[in-house]
């Protein structure tokens, strides 16, 4: 690589610093549409991580996947289930959150010791640099095809568990009284819908 | 590590990096009690994983980069993890009407 290695070294520590806080203020803000923005913006450290890892292709799948998708994805879905709710105090919430940052300080405290006494071996192989991107097409087509093919059809199983897993017009009929019952007799009024229905008289079904 | 062939960030800053978001993922995954937020942590979680990822592959097979591989396998599985974890949210909220962790115990015994 061509950068200088003051350069990379600045822009290491400013995207880390910005991935670590952004996480720490995913996990901590009360406001969650708050958080979801900072969800993007460790996302995209991650990709200029990746980018000083001299893993342009990676990067830019970690953009298009992790921000394009999954970011907007997470903030539709803050907007679908968003009700003010008051949540119940819980008795002893503050023992648990901070007996779980202990026991969370204790494992960071555990990787870093397992990452700063392993003596790894350094220096490997020197990295392929721009050409990562044929290597990657080259694993994912020859010794990597099966996972590859596996990974489709898992999409393709994630897409239709989804659909139906999110869908509302799944009628049936109760199991005790026999009468139909689908979800949108279960749902109340003020739930927010995406469809506007026209009558809130249930539907009779013709049984088959 | 002092050539100038190696990179001038050691490789033991990465997994520092990777370390800390793993365990404020870990903490958010434990603590929140905004369903939305807890898939959020999963995905920091994820994030942390594939930084790990990224630098062994950087560092310790510089050649065969197949810790990049890895890695896209792992965007792809956790962008299918993140569609059905957030059908299954919406199918709760519409039955249960609240995001309150604490109040998903459906399956407690």
């Amino acid at each position: 690589m061509s950068i200088a290695s003051t350069t990379q070294q600045i822009c290491f520590l400013v995207l880390s610093a910005t991935t670590v806080v952004g996480s720490l203020g995913v996990v901590l803000l009360p406001n969650i549409v708050y958080s979801a923005f900072l969800l993007g913006g460790v996302f995209l450290s991650v990709a200029g991580l990746y980018l000083l890892l001299n893993a342009s292709f990676v990067a830019a799948a970690q953009i298009l996947v992790y921000v394009g998708a999954v970011n907007v994805l997470i903030l539709f879905a803050i907007m679908l289930v968003n009700k003010q709710e008051t949540l119940a105090v819980i008795p002893g919430l503050l023992v648990r959150r901070l007996l779980s940052g202990a026991v969370c300080a204790g494992l960071f405290a555990l990787l870093l010791r397992v990452a700063f006494t392993t003596t790894w071996a350094l220096p490997g192989p020197p990295p392929v640099g721009e050409e990562a991107t044929i290597r990657i097409g080259e694993h994912l087509f020859t010794d990597y095809l099966l996972p590859f093919e596996l990974a489709s059809v898992l999409l393709l199983m994630a897409m239709i568990g989804a659909i139906v897993l999110a869908r509302r017009d799944v009628f049936s009929t109760d199991v005790i009284t026999g009468e139909p019952a689908d979800q949108g007799l279960i749902e109340k009024e003020r739930t927010p819908l995406l469809i506007e229905k026209s009558a809130n008289e249930p539907t009779l079904l013709t049984k088959p | 590590m002092s050539t100038d062939l190696a990179s001038p960030i050691p490789l033991e800053a990465f997994l520092s990096v990777a370390a800390m978001l793993f365990c404020v993922g870990v903490w958010g995954l434990i603590n929140s009690r905004n369903a939305v937020r807890v898939l959020m942590s999963i995905e920091l979680m994820l994030n942390a994983v594939n930084i790990n990822l990224m630098a062994f592959s950087n560092y310790l097979d510089g050649q065969l980069i197949r810790g990049q591989v890895f890695a896209i396998f792992v965007i792809t599985v956790a962008a299918a993890e993140a569609a059905v974890g957030l059908a299954i949210l919406l199918s709760l909220y519409r039955n249960r009407e609240t995001v309150d962790m604490e109040r998903f115990n459906l399956l407690r015994w």
